[in-house]
């Protein structure tokens, strides 16, 4: 009996709170046109053409200084390190390179899939590199809207997920709502948990529409298992919702609310790599990287959609995501407070 | 007579402030208990406690014997001062909402009619207006058809027609034999619904009993209000002001500026009547009215305002 009532009393408030969400249309809206728009805009911003047409990355260009392959026009020519040669050869796999070209042992690689490729070889022929022997490899090309778009997915969540539970519990406990809550027999943990299986429900069937949306609108690479995926974005939902807990724990003013959250969400948004590779950034700043959920959650989409990796590569994004919800969940039930 | 509510020494403290002071009463079982006191006396604070929504710092509080347990969560109904419903949720949404969290329920057709929601229960809580609001908050209060109702400051704001409506369904209420606790700063209320009357300020108890025996006890005298002229000045300032006002307790007689009336207490109307006339005063335009809970908390409670 007393098991049934709880449950009774679980998903009548997670069903009130369904019907809040589903019916507030604005917020619904904007819940889905946001990222939508962000990744329509990146795939425009991002493809237009360039004066230089075509980019070629050269290693070692003393070696063969005279080559006058280097004076046709519209090429870019990068001086690469003969060190990054292998990250220049994935590059041309991607498309995100044209040709490498290594002027110490005369070699030159270029993607079989790519017409660039193939008409930079026909002009580097024809323009003094007849010695220079052809290296092929091949790859689908990686825009970088391709890129993006498992971070945004991730990025649109946290969203969702920190000011939809953390600004709602608090606007409930400003208007009097917790207070009517707390006169019944309903409990802090059934009313939690309602809480934040609505939002976790809300933000898959959210993100779900968003990445068919996307897929229709501009198509993007999806490499690995769908299943892994979900497995992800509902773990990182799940942590990121319990991290809005903590906000909602004691937080009287919505204000204050609101504050906070932009303390969690705006460092994860700039520092998650979700705009750019935290490659280039200091070494401290990849490791701080490492504390937020929304890191793990695009580096292990990242790797499930572009590079196809299996479960086992994105393990310890999976285990940090579950210690972090564990740790976020117990210290924000423990810390909520009616009142 | 059963006891189902004992407070015993309650103390709350907030900060500096000592909201309440070790307050005592019992509630019997089937009465209307009424919380007076100005604002900041301490009403909502001993209320919140005796809900259980506030704990307090000293002192115990007993529902039918048992300390303040999930028994009682489910067996008491509730209405706030302030309480917001979730939004975007219907009338009828929300009553089913708190149906849902007890185990005993009243009959929610009853309810509906009881508190005239047929109108607006497809209606958004966001969108009612102050009465509807108020008869949806008792309606939720109800809902677990509970031994014992809480109602803090239930009318406040409300319109007049309003007010005797919910009245009306007080009385409903009372007639079902279900304990009420309410507070309220309309004195009209209180005379109007409550069996006992407990008077609080500065976190303290400082009068109680019912309405009949709280006026007799304090006053022995009647208002009465003349029409303002100038014989009536000369009588008032120089004949013995004990003729006017009789033997009462507190001799006092006022200029109603408003109306230009004059108003004086006494204990005797006969004497008083007399000496009015003896003076030449004209009596047209005289009123008696009796003592009302209106002059006893402004006796006991003082005339200077509150926050």
């Amino acid at each position: 009996m007393k098991w049934g009532m709880r449950g009774q009393r679980f998903i009548s408030v997670l069903r009130a709170r369904n019907r809040e969400f589903v019916r507030d249309r604005s917020a619904l809206a904007w819940n889905i046109i946001f990222p939508l728009l962000i990744i329509l805009g990146f795939a425009y911003a991002f493809t237009g053409d360039s004066l230089d047409a075509y980019k070629v990355a050269v290693i070692n260009q003393s070696g063969d200084a005279q080559l006058e392959f280097y004076s046709t026009k519209y090429i870019q020519f990068i001086e690469t390190p003969a060190g990054q040669k292998n990250q220049s050869i994935n590059k041309v796999k991607r498309h995100q390179l044209n040709m490498l070209l290594d002027a110490q042992t005369k070699r030159y690689w270029v993607n079989d899939s790519s017409p660039s490729g193939y008409l930079l070889e026909k002009v580097l022929a024809g323009s003094g590199g007849g010695e220079y022997k052809k290296q092929s490899v091949s790859g689908e090309q990686v825009r970088y809207v391709d890129w993006l778009i498992p971070g945004v997915l991730g990025m649109n969540m946290m969203f969702s997920a920190l000011f939809g539970v953390g600004y709602v519990v608090v606007r409930y406990r400003k208007n009097g709502v917790l207070k009517r809550l707390q006169a019944t027999p309903l409990t802090a943990l059934e009313f939690l948990t309602a809480q934040v299986v609505s939002r976790l429900w809300l933000i898959m069937a959210i993100t779900i529409t968003v990445y068919i949306g996307c897929d229709l609108l501009i198509g993007f690479v999806m490499r690995g298992s769908y299943f892994n995926l979900l497995l992800v974005f509902t773990l990182g939902a799940f942590s990121m919702i319990s991290m809005g807990l903590i906000v909602a724990a004691r937080v009287r003013s919505e204000e204050m609310a609101g504050g906070l959250l932009n303390l969690f969400s705006w460092p994860m948004m700039f520092l998650s790599g979700v705009w750019f590779s935290l490659e280039g950034l200091h070494p401290w700043v990849q490791k701080l990287a490492l504390i937020f959920p929304l890191t793990h959650i695009t580096q292990a989409a990242r790797g499930i959609m572009m590079d196809g990796v299996g479960l086992s590569a994105i393990m310890p994004n999976i285990l940090a995501l579950l210690a972090m919800s564990i740790i976020f969940l117990l210290l924000g039930v423990r810390l909520f407070r009616w009142e | 007579m059963s006891l189902i509510l004992q407070a015993k020494q309650l103390h709350k403290q907030f900060k500096q402030l000592k909201a309440v002071n070790g307050v005592s009463f019992d509630v019997e079982q089937g009465i209307c208990l009424g919380l007076l006191g100005p604002n900041g006396a301490g009403k909502t604070t001993t209320v919140e406690m005796l809900e259980g929504i506030k704990r307090p710092d000293k002192g115990s509080i007993k529902y039918c014997g048992e300390p303040l347990d999930e028994h009682f969560k489910n067996r008491a109904g509730i209405m706030f001062q302030s309480t917001a419903l979730q939004d975007f949720i219907t009338v009828e949404e929300s009553l089913v909402l708190f149906q849902q969290f007890y185990p005993q329920i009243a009959d929610l057709q009853q309810i509906i009619e009881d508190c005239a929601l047929q109108d607006f229960l497809h209606q958004e809580t966001a969108k009612l207006s102050g009465g509807q609001r108020q008869r949806v908050l008792l309606a939720i209060a109800l809902i677990n058809d509970p031994d014992i109702i809480f109602l803090d400051e239930p009318t406040t704001g409300l319109d007049p027609q309003a007010r005797h409506n919910f009245w009306q369904l007080i009385h409903k209420i009372k007639r079902q034999n279900k304990t009420i606790v309410l507070t309220t700063h309309y004195m009209d209320e209180a005379y109007e619904l409550c069996d006992q009357i407990i008077i609080m300020d500065h976190g303290e108890i400082i009068a109680e009993g019912t309405s009949a025996e709280l006026l007799s006890k304090h006053f022995n005298d009647v208002v009465m209000q003349i029409p303002h002229s100038s014989e009536l000045d000369s009588v008032l300032s120089s004949s013995a002001p004990s003729k006017i006002n009789g033997q009462t307790k507190h001799s006092q007689s006022y200029i109603l500026g408003s109306h230009n009336r004059v108003e004086i207490r006494t204990s005797d109307v006969n004497e008083t009547v007399k000496a009015l006339l003896a003076a030449n005063v004209s009596l047209s335009g005289l009123q008696i009215r009796e003592r009302t809970l209106d002059d006893l908390f402004l006796e006991l409670t003082g005339k200077a305002l509150r926050q």
